[in-house]
């Protein structure tokens, strides 16, 4: 298993030459991918242009989307603009797409909160297509374009996964709820008649050190005010140990994980640092 | 804090016990409308597991509870004349007049009020609490006031049953079933006490009418069923007590919580009697309820949110298995052909919740007879009882035609997308060369395209040129040589051909090079994707001669089984379908004009493919979409196809049109071939992410199927993350990169 970690730009307040500082640090460490995760109505950043500034420091490691909620976008820009950052980081995109779970950032967009599932799956049906045939450039580096996952935890998102994408992108959560929803990732996969299996990403949040833990549970908390009950449930499965952020690592591994990313809770070069230290030690 | 716990049920007594424990200075009130010694039922099991939670949340109530137990470890079964027991499940009973005595003396000692005689009917009953604990019952008076919040859901099960008792004291949790003139009746069986039994009836609707029971009086009953059950009562009368005939409600709630309301016990939640599980359930929630205030002090919402996390994820499991339970008891009477091993075997796994290994751990010596039952029959090997050793189902043959495959376990070798010309290249045939050593007694190819224009994608194999047969020859002969069996799967792409390799996805037309499509009726499968010919007569014919001609090269290459690829959406599968088949001649219309043309069909190869040799047929039990076909329509097209010669169904679903509903999940399919195999009583292949060996025991022990598609092992469940060497892994797992 592979383990990646997250930009820190969906920290509110986090100042754009400490993203760019983070993200430049990622080559030389054990990480292999740099991953933001989408929200509109919040301080945080965009996550494609994110990424691009990530591409423009970095040679080495994938840049990864878990995810961008897709219908928020115009399928034309959102082709135009992952075209783009394929393109200028060598094809080391990879698209993590799913219909997000907040009503106002559909309001913000001025998109039709329950045309999401219908908006979404026309979306992937599209992606490919204007890839392929160049009508959108730039042409990705990746003949098929970048490598597309879809998340959620419906049948339609494993669905989806089967029918349009590389594979599947887990929310988040124990990995006992990863292996639970990887089992029918593969199972719609399989049943699709796609070859080999399907990719299988997860995430989970991290903020290590010193009065870490009451930081970063104050930031998911707030983050997640939206999932109203669940937000005190996603806040206690923050790794706020050494030990804690082992045993998650092994637990998605065991799992059958691919990738998998961690997600700093608190925006401060130190938690890179930290995280790193505990990997290498891996 | 002032608690009202409306509702002097189990439930509500623990609850309130449990926090004025905890909380000697909050001032609760439990507020009941019967009298203290009232009550209806008879008694209460729990398991060993759920007593030992009892036991860490109140040890004095658990000490008092199981001093009055009986414990037993038996479950009986009588079928058919025969009795079967089975060990290893430590069950408790109560009476539940007892239990709540002991849980209001419980209140008592603790300070918190007991109003009895006190019914609510006003929502301003409520106001002036802190905290209101609904634990109000079935018929919730809280739930329905504030139906807006908690969004409650009921749904009624069609069997009906009546609560009765016995003095007969049973030594065992005892299931019986008898057949009389007006149907099969099921009673579940258990001792309360020292003294007495619950005896439970259940019956079908049409069983129940047929025997008057719906107009009987309480008296009527008692005589009705003693009579039934006579064999179980050696001359001991039933005793009534409010024994109405019910149709069990299973309630549900978007939310158990609304400002400072929180729904509890069966209030919240039922899940179908025949998993005995409602008490269980109050008392858990109680002990959860408990310990969020133990978390959050006096914080209401923080505890009651904490509660409702805590125990979703259990009640969604014993509901989901209690939805299995009464799937069972509702179709019992498919089941009724089986011998007693296997009917048993069924009913204890009923739920989904006991597997073959967890049977095993329970009780060896009933799961070895099984074994030794299942493989005397499969494999002619004499009696049962003669026999010593048997292997586990899994390992028992199968006998098909002259066809004897040596297990249950199926592998399929997935396309590669690698074919040139319909021809497999090395990479595929040493792909079937490892699955032939896998230990599955079969191998199943994947499509092989009946012509060029049959195929999905310009990757797939086919057979309908001479190589292919030459090239198959060699594969089947490879197999063989390890001892495996080989299917040939048949099929014609229809609507998705001309599609490109699925790695990048599925059902993307090609560019430029495609070819002509063909289907039942004109209609794309994907919108703006490209619309088939409808098939005319010449078309027909030119397919069936295509599938025969095939069959023959499939015979003359070696294969052992022949697959008749009939789902997903492919050419034959669009007849089948309402959704696909729009045609106004003899092959569209009524489900038996469209099964016409795949019925010739299947008669042209039956017609050529040697009589030795067993045929099987994919289809689709239900496309999982509205209008669609569905499992009912299935079992009709399952007699048809054993009718003309067809020896093995694969039951598959879905993938008929782009907008579904499928249902993923361990082992999807299974219950489909179950439906499948006991109704048309024809052999099935079930699939849908199998993966492990008790799956497979289980599933055909059951006789849910009679052979499983098993999916290779996963080998990155092994992986060792080193660092950043991406392709890497440690020495647990051999070369796999
Ligand atoms: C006939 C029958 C027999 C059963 N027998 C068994 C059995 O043998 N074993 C088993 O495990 N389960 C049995 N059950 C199921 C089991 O009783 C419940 O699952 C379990 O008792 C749930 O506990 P509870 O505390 O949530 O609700 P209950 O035990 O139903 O308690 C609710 C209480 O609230 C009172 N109440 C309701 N509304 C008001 C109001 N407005 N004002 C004042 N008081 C009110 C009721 O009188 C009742 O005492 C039986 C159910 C029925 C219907
Ligand atoms: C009507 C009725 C039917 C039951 N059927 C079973 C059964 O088939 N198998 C079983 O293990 N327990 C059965 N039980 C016993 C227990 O109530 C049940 O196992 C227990 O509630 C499950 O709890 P657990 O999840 O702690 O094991 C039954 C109880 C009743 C009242």
């Amino acid at each position: 298993m592979r383990v990646g970690i997250g930009l820190p730009g969906g920290v509110p307040g986090v100042d754009g030459s400490m993203v760019i500082e983070w993200a430049r640090k990622a080559d030389d460490s054990p990480f292999t991918s740099l991953a933001v995760v989408d929200r509109y109505v919040y301080d945080s950043y965009e996550a494609l242009t994110s990424l691009a500034a990530a591409a423009a420091v970095t040679t080495r490691v994938k840049l990864a989307t878990t995810i961008v909620i897709g219908p928020l976008r115009n399928t034309a820009t959102l082709a135009k603009t992952a075209a783009t950052v394929d393109a200028l980081s060598g094809g080391r995109l990879v698209l993590g797409m799913a219909v997000g779970a907040r009503e106002d950032d559909y309001q913000a967009a001025n998109i039709d909160y329950r045309q999401r599932g219908k908006i979404f799956t026309q979306q992937l049906a599209a992606l490919r297509g204007l890839w392929e045939s160049g009508t959108i450039g730039p042409r990705p580096v990746r003949k098929g374009g970048p490598e597309i996952l879809v998340g959620g935890l419906s049948d339609q998102a494993y669905m989806r996964a089967a029918r349009y994408a590389d594979g599947y992108v887990h929310g988040g959560g124990p990995p006992r709820a990863f292996a639970r929803a990887a089992d029918r990732a593969r199972a719609a996969w399989r049943d699709a008649g796609r070859p080999g299996l399907p990719q299988l990403w997860g995430q989970g949040y991290f903020a290590l050190g010193e009065g870490a833990a009451a930081r970063g549970i104050a930031y998911l908390k707030d983050y997640y005010a939206f999932t109203g009950p669940f937000a005190d449930r996603i806040a206690a499965g923050l790794l706020t140990t050494t030990q804690s952020v082992i045993q998650y690592i092994s637990g998605y591994e065991e799992a059958g994980c691919g990738e998998l990313v961690l997600l700093p809770a608190i925006a401060e070069p130190s938690q890179f640092d930290r995280l790193a230290e505990v990997c290498r030690s891996l | 804090m002032k608690i009202l716990v409306l509702g002097g049920g189990p439930g509500g007594l623990y609850s309130a016990a449990l926090l004025r424990k905890n909380h000697p200075d909050w001032d609760i009130t439990v507020v009941e409308r019967n009298p203290h010694d009232a009550t209806y039922g008879w008694g209460v099991v729990f398991s060993d597991r759920t007593l030992s939670s009892f036991r860490e949340a109140d040890y004095p109530s658990y000490r008092d509870i199981t001093n009055q137990f009986v414990v037993w470890d038996t479950i009986e079964v009588r079928y058919r004349g025969e009795t079967i027991r089975c060990g290893g499940n430590v069950f408790a009973g109560i009476s539940r007049k007892l239990l709540l005595m002991l849980l209001q003396n419980r209140c008592r000692e603790f300070g918190v009020k007991l109003k009895f005689l006190t019914e609510m009917r006003e929502p301003s009953e409520l106001d002036g609490y802190d905290l209101v604990i609904a634990s109000d019952g079935v018929n919730s008076f809280v739930r329905r006031t504030y139906a807006e919040e908690f969004k409650p859901s009921v749904t009624y099960g069609q069997t009906r049953f009546a609560w009765l008792g016995t003095r007969k004291v049973f030594d065992a949790f005892t299931f019986s079933f008898r057949r009389n003139e007006h149907g099969l009746f099921q009673a579940h069986i258990y001792p309360n006490d020292g003294l007495a039994s619950t005896f439970i009836v259940q019956c079908d609707p049409q069983t129940w009418r047929r025997a008057g029971l719906d107009h009987a009086t309480e008296a009527e009953t008692v005589a009705y069923c003693e009579k039934v059950f006579a064999g179980d009562l050696n001359g001991e009368p039933l005793l009534a007590n409010k024994s109405d005939w019910i149709a069990f409600p299973t309630v549900s709630n978007k939310t158990w919580r609304f400002r400072n309301i929180v729904l509890i016990g069966d209030a919240a939640h039922t899940a179908d009697f025949t998993i005995g599980s409602g008490t269980k359930m109050a008392m858990e929630d109680a002990i959860a309820l408990a310990n969020g205030f133990e978390r959050y002090g006096g914080n209401i919402d923080a505890a009651l949110n904490d509660f409702e996390l805590e125990r979703r994820p259990a009640i969604d499991g014993i509901q989901r298995a209690a939805a299995e339970s009464n799937r069972y008891f509702e179709t019992t009477t498919r089941y009724e052909y089986f011998e007693p091993m296997q009917f048993v075997y069924y009913l204890l796994t009923r739920s989904g919740r006991i597997s073959y290994d967890e049977l095993r751990r329970r009780d060896s010596s009933f799961v070895d007879a099984m074994d030794r039952w299942f493989y005397a029959r499969t494999s002619g090997a004499g009696h049962p009882n003669k026999l010593i050793v048997a292997p586990s189902p899994m390992l028992a043959p199968l006998n098909l035609r002259d066809l004897t495959l040596r297990n249950r376990a199926v592998m399929p070798a997935p396309a590669n997308y690698a074919a040139r010309d319909g021809m497999p290249d090395e990479a595929y045939a040493a792909q079937l060369d490892e699955l032939a050593q896998s230990g599955a007694s079969l191998i199943v190819t994947d499509i092989l395209a009946i012509s060029p224009a049959a195929r999905i994608t310009p990757g797939c194999s086919g057979l309908y040129r001479p190589e292919q047969a030459a090239m198959w020859s060699r594969l089947t002969k490879q197999v063989h040589d390890r001892q495996a069996k080989i299917a040939a799967r048949l099929g014609h792409a229809g609507r998705r051909g001309a599609t490109r390799a699925r790695n990048e996805g599925l059902d993307l037309p090609l560019i430029g090079d495609g070819w002509p499509l063909l289907s039942a009726s004109p209609i794309s499968f994907i919108p703006g994707g490209p619309v088939p010919r409808e098939m005319d007569r010449a078309d027909m014919d030119q397919i069936c001669d295509q599938f025969v001609r095939a069959a023959q090269m499939a015979d003359e290459a070696g294969f052992d089984l022949l697959d008749l690829h009939f789902a997903h959406g492919y050419l034959i599968a669009s007849f089948i379908s309402p959704l696909t088949n729009r045609r106004r001649d003899n092959y569209g219309g009524a489900l038996e004009n469209r099964l016409r043309y795949p019925l010739e069909v299947l008669e042209a190869v039956r017609g050529v493919w040697p009589e030795r040799k067993p045929l099987g047929v994919a289809y689709s039990a239900t496309d999982w979409a509205r209008n669609g076909l569905e499992p009912e329509d299935a079992i009709a097209i399952a007699r048809a196809m054993k009718d003309r010669g067809v020896d093995l169904l694969d039951v598959l679903a879905g993938q008929t049109v782009l907008e579904s509903r499928p249902v993923f999940g361990p082992y999807f399919l299974t219950a489909f071939s179950d439906v499948i195999r006991n109704e048309a009583h024809i052999a099935t292949i079930t699939g849908g992410d199998i993966t492990s060996t008790d799956q497979v025991n289980n599933i055909v022990a059951a006789g849910r199927a009679d052979l499983c598609l098993m999916e290779p092992p996963r080998l990155n469940a092994h992986y060792r993350y080193i660092g950043t060497d991406t392709g890497a892994i440690d020495g647990r797992t051999g070369s796999q990169g």
